[in-house]
C-alpha cells in the first residue's frame, strides 16, 4: 500500500520597499528552487503556494515535509524581486493548515 | 532554551536610524547577542552608545573588529594594540603567511577568507593550527545570498570541504550574516537550512549559530574581566582579610 505523502505548510513574512504581487512571488519562489536544486530535485519538492495576501505581506507554502529545509534554503537565498530587495523569512512551520493558522496568523 | 548569535553585522555605524533598523531586525528575527564590525580606533563613547542602544532593543552587544593584514608582522602589531580592546578578532585571511599566522595564534577568534575559492587557504594544516588555538572558522552568509551561478556553486563545492575538515579536526564553525543592510538577514533557522547546501547538517547549522559563537564570547568576556589571572585562575576576593 502507498504510503500518504506528509506535508508541511510554512508561513513566511516577505519584507519589501514595493507590494510584491502573487505571481511575482511565486516566480521568484520556484526560480530559487530550481537555481538551487534543479528540476529533479524540484520534483520532489511538491511545492504548491496555498495564499498569498500582499497586504499584510504573508504567504502560506505548502511542501513535501521531507523537502522542507531545501523550501527554506530556496526561500533564504532570495535577495531581490523585479529588481527591488527583498527578503523572505518563515514565520513558522506546521503539518497542517490549521494549527499554523492557528500559531502563526 | 538556544541562544542565537549574529557574530557579523555591519551597519553603517554613521547612520544611526539604519543602526538601530537592522539591530530591531536582528531582535525580531530571533537573535539576542549580535556583534559588530567596528573601526579599531572607534571612540569609547561611541561603543556606549551602541550598547545602549543594543540595551534599549533587548540585544547584548558583541564589539568585534575585523583585521585585513597584508602581511604576518602587520597582524602581530594590530593583535598586540588591539586584542584588550574588543571582545571579537576576526581576521580576513588574504594571504597563506597570514592565514597559517591566524590559525597558530591564540588572539585570533575568527578566520575568514574571501570567497574566491583560490584564494581560501582553509586545509588540514590551517585546521590543526586553528584547533591547538582555539580558533574558529567563519561563514558569512550575506556572500553567499549574493553570489550567483557559477562563482556560488563553487563556493559551495569549497565550503563543503572546508565544513568536512573543520569538523574532522574539531574547529568551530561560525555562522554569521554578515550583513550590511536588513535585506540580507534571515532566521537562524533559515540560515541553518541555507547552510545545508555545503553539507552543514542542520543540528551543528544551528550550533554555528548559537553555542560556538557563544563560548566564543564567554571565554573572551572571562579573559577581559580584570578578575582573570590565567586560564582557570581568577580572583574572587580583593582586600586586606584575603
Amino acid at each position: 500500500m502507498l504510503r500518504r505523502v506528509r506535508q508541511r505548510y510554512l508561513v513566511l513574512r516577505i519584507m519589501s520597499e514595493e507590494t510584491v504581487n502573487k505571481e511575482d512571488l511565486i516566480k521568484a519562489v520556484w526560480n530559487a528552487v530550481l537555481q538551487l536544486y534543479g528540476e529533479y530535485g524540484t520534483s520532489q519538492v511538491n511545492l504548491a503556494t496555498i495564499e498569498v495576501d500582499p497586504e499584510r505581506n504573508c504567504a502560506i507554502l505548502r511542501c513535501s515535509h521531507k523537502a522542507l529545509e531545501m523550501v527554506r534554503a530556496s526561500l533564504a537565498s532570495i535577495t531581490e524581486i523585479n529588481a527591488k530587495p527583498v527578503a523572505i523569512y518563515v514565520l513558522g512551520v506546521s503539518g497542517t493548515l490549521k494549527s499554523l493558522r492557528k500559531k502563526f496568523l | 532554551m538556544r541562544r542565537f548569535v549574529d557574530l557579523h553585522l555591519r551597519p553603517s555605524l554613521g547612520d544611526l536610524n539604519h543602526l538601530e533598523k537592522m539591530i530591531g531586525k536582528s531582535y525580531e528575527l530571533g537573535y539576542r547577542l549580535v556583534g559588530i564590525s567596528l573601526p579599531p580606533d572607534i571612540r569609547q563613547d561611541k561603543v556606549e552608545l551602541l550598547k545602549k542602544i543594543c540595551n534599549d532593543i533587548g540585544v547584548d552587544l558583541v564589539t568585534r573588529v575585523d583585521l585585513t593584514p597584508k602581511k604576518p608582522q602587520e597582524l602581530l602589531r594590530e593583535l598586540r594594540r588591539l586584542r584588550r580592546k574588543f571582545e571579537v578578532i576576526s581576521v580576513m585571511c588574504d594571504s597563506k603567511p597570514v592565514a597559517r599566522q591566524a590559525a597558530k595564534d591564540r588572539r585570533v577568534d575568527l578566520l575568514s577568507f574571501p570567497t574566491d575559492s583560490r584564494r581560501r587557504f582553509f586545509d588540514q594544516a590551517e585546521a590543526e593550527l586553528a584547533s591547538q588555538a582555539l580558533a574558529s572558522l567563519e561563514i558569512s552568509m550575506a556572500l553567499l545570498l549574493s553570489l550567483r551561478g557559477e562563482s556560488r556553486t563553487r563556493l559551495f563545492s569549497r565550503l563543503r570541504r572546508e565544513a568536512e575538515i573543520a569538523e574532522r579536526f574539531n574547529v568551530p564553525i561560525v555562522v554569521s550574516s554578515g550583513a550590511t543592510d536588513e535585506y540580507l538577514l534571515r532566521t537562524p533557522h533559515d540560515y541553518a537550512a541555507f547552510a545545508t547546501l555545503f553539507d552543514l547538517a542542520k543540528p551543528l547549522g544551528l550550533r554555528a549559530l548559537s553555542h560556538n559563537p557563544l563560548d566564543i564570547v564567554k571565554r573572551n568576556r572571562e579573559k577581559l574581566s580584570p578578575n582573570y589571572v590565567a586560564l582557570g585562575v581568577r580572583i574572587i576576593k580583593r582586600g586586606k582579610n584575603c
